[in-house]
């Protein structure tokens, strides 16, 4: 440190706390943007509205966490979506793990091609896929409800499972697979005694993924449920004659147990890397 | 082209390994081709080699020689485009790499992240289905050779690349394999710990007594190391033999270069002495080399000469009966246990010369001195007749 110069220093230093506390406010400009729409979410399964209207704060309660389940239809329409996310999420995470896997390892004639389609079901509009789902399972005269709708969100889940699943599998050091094949593993084995449990973590998010798009997914749904009615579906049918404060709580359980499947994943991989 | 068939193989002179009197490993033929972009490109273009029991061979070459493509149709990663693979007598041209019994160190290890050290080197063994007590004790046999005795439980990245290199030799040495088959396996390491494990890759294979097949590109190691090396160059064999042979008696021109440093001149034979040729440089220089009967006056002929057996002189040797070369010292590096001289000599070429600094407390000559160079005649070399 010297202390010929001190004017331009604490003009300097002076410049710099500007500049962080400007960054500082922005980040955090950020976050509550971010978080906004959740907090409200949360805080509004907790209000105590006089109405049907959940709209304005009108006191606090935790009595709707006690009567969660006491909407029937709701209930019932909860647990269509979360039947369906976990089966359509499976199947997703099996079908788009081959597929991801074939992509990222080896090079086969077509592979440009189902690469395409796959980027091609990621950005082609909801709509748009809702439309046509709707078109071809009446034209192939198959009733509406919770398999169709499986089937739809099995369809737009697995790209992101095989994107996700094939950027890990590019990365992974082909020698490895070469190893346990040389000490004397079949393919079958190798694939699941050495690749699959090192390409897990990438299943893993794929897989949290396709349960995430599944259970919100409103737009393809509504094409493809016919009489059947999924959370997202009721919740925009009760829209018009107001949302009861149960929908709030188990959004806000929904979120819970996302935030602690993330938490839960972030602590064991810094268990893992403080290990290494 | 140097070739060795299987009768004439080195015999096995392995401590474990079993005779069964056929080579270790053998290449009938075999031509090695890739597909790119619709094309053919040779990768091995004519290989028949055959490998003793117990023999530590080396493959050596610079990159792109072939001599990976040969390693990896030993392990069968590759298959031949033609010709045979036999291991221990059996054809194996077309068995898949989990059906051979041969293991392999990777260059870059490939151990499995997952698993630690005890799980990586069983993977072999438990794929055998052999017995739970039966792996215990040969992994723990096999750990104390390799030094990892007490790490049984570490993952490969808790471990240093020594180390790691150290897991992947056990779990492939555990299994007993027919030969191990290494693919540069210390070019990972710095110099110290690549020394280290030079004479550390030596000992264990003395220990256990199986047959080596090393590829690398590094000279220095394959010379340390080897009973015999193949030097490869553009999918081809240029010389077999063992270490001295390939030093001392360079067959090609390119093995010259490759390996360590040799000084070459093109010349012209002004007349052949019983067995001995001699081409006149210049009054009072000339080259004096051993030639077979085939040589006649005339002739143009390629002699290396090593740097070491090279005397630098500062007058004119008397009556010298081998070479004798005038030149002018263009560089002086000192390299503590020699110094190195580059003269510029009126044969056309450089020369390097080698001079061990055992006497001498001071350079034998400056630079831009005029010096004599000589050797010994059974010193040159005629390189390719």
């Amino acid at each position: 440190m010297t202390t010929t110069m001190p004017a331009p220093a604490t003009r300097a230093r002076r410049f710099r706390l500007t500049g962080e506390r400007a960054l500082f406010t922005y980040t955090w400009l950020v976050i509550a943007w971010l978080v906004a729409p959740i907090l409200i979410m949360i805080a509004f399964g907790f209000n105590n509205p006089k109405g049907r209207y959940n709209q304005t704060w009108q006191g606090f309660t935790v009595k709707w966490y006690a009567k969660l389940f006491e909407i029937g239809d709701l209930t019932s329409a909860l647990v269509i979506s979360l039947v369906i996310a976990v089966i359509s999420s499976l199947l997703a995470g099996a079908l788009g793990t081959g597929i991801g896997y074939a992509l990222g390892r080896y090079r086969f004639r077509g592979a440009e091609g189902v690469n395409l389609i796959m980027f091609a079901t990621m950005s082609s509009p909801e709509l748009i896929m809702g439309i046509s789902l709707l078109t071809l399972f009446v034209s192939a005269g198959v009733g509406l409800g919770a398999v169709t709708i499986t089937i739809a969100h099995v369809m737009f889940s697995i790209s992101f499972v095989s994107t996700v699943v094939r950027a890990r599998v590019i990365t992974l050091d082909r020698s490895i697979e070469e190893a346990a094949a040389d000490l004397g593993a079949g393919p079958w084995t190798t694939f699941w005694k050495v690749t699959f449990p090192i390409i897990l973590p990438a299943v893993f998010s794929g897989v949290m993924l396709a349960f995430a798009l599944s259970i919100d997914d409103f737009v393809v749904t509504n094409f493809t449920a016919g009489t059947t009615v999924t959370f997202p579906l009721w919740i925009w049918g009760a829209t018009r004659v107001g949302l009861p404060p149960q929908v709030n709580v188990m959004g806000t359980l929904i979120f819970a147990a996302g935030v602690l499947i993330a938490v839960i994943t972030n602590l064991r991989s810094r268990s893992k890397a403080r290990r290494g | 082209m140097t070739t060795s068939p299987p009768h004439h193989a080195v015999t096995a002179r392995s401590a474990g390994g079993e005779r069964t009197g056929h080579p270790a490993i053998q290449f009938a033929g075999v031509r090695k081709q890739y597909l790119s972009h619709g094309e053919a490109v040779p990768a091995v273009k004519s290989l028949d080699l055959s490998i003793a029991q117990g023999e530590f061979f080396s493959l050596l070459g610079p990159s792109g020689c072939g001599k990976t493509t040969t390693m990896r149709m030993i392990a069968g990663f590759e298959a031949p485009t033609t010709g045979r693979v036999f291991l221990d007598g059996k054809d194996v041209t077309g068995v898949a790499a989990n059906k051979r019994d041969v293991n392999m160190v990777f260059q870059s290890y490939a151990l499995f992240p997952h698993l630690n050290v005890l799980q990586n080197v069983s993977f072999g063994l438990e794929r055998k289905k052999v017995g739970k007590a039966e792996i215990r004790r040969r992994v723990g046999e096999i750990l104390e050779i390799v030094s990892l005795t007490g790490m049984e439980k570490r993952h490969p990245r808790e471990m240093s690349g020594g180390q790691q290199q150290r897991v992947a030799l056990a779990r492939a040495l555990v299994n007993h394999p027919r030969a191990l088959l290494l693919d540069e396996p210390l070019g990972a390491l710095d110099l110290k710990l690549r020394q280290q494990m030079q004479i550390e890759l030596k000992r264990i294979q003395r220990e256990v007594g199986i047959t080596f097949v090393y590829v690398t590109h590094d000279q220095g190691e394959a010379l340390t190391m080897s009973d015999r090396i193949a030097v490869m160059n553009a999918g081809l064999i240029e010389q077999l033999g063992t270490p001295r042979e390939i030093y001392e008696k360079p067959a090609t021109r390119f093995v010259a270069g490759f390996i360590g440093t040799s000084n070459i001149v093109d010349g012209r034979v002004s007349r052949v002495e019983n067995g001995w040729a001699v081409l006149d440089v210049g009054p009072g220089e000339r080259i004096v080399a051993p030639v077979p009967g085939s040589v006649r006056a005339g002739q143009g002929i390629e002699v290396s000469v090593r740097p070491e057996k090279i005397g630098l002189h500062r007058t004119a040797p008397l009556q010298a009966a081998g070479s004798v070369l005038a030149g002018t010292v263009t560089e002086v590096v000192y390299h503590g246990t020699s110094t190195n001289y580059t003269v510029a000599t009126s044969a056309g070429s450089d020369f390097v010369v080698f001079d061990q600094n055992a006497h001498d407390a001071e350079d034998v000559a400056s630079r831009g001195e005029r010096v004599f160079l000589t050797w010994a005649p059974q010193h040159s070399y005629p390189i390719g007749v």
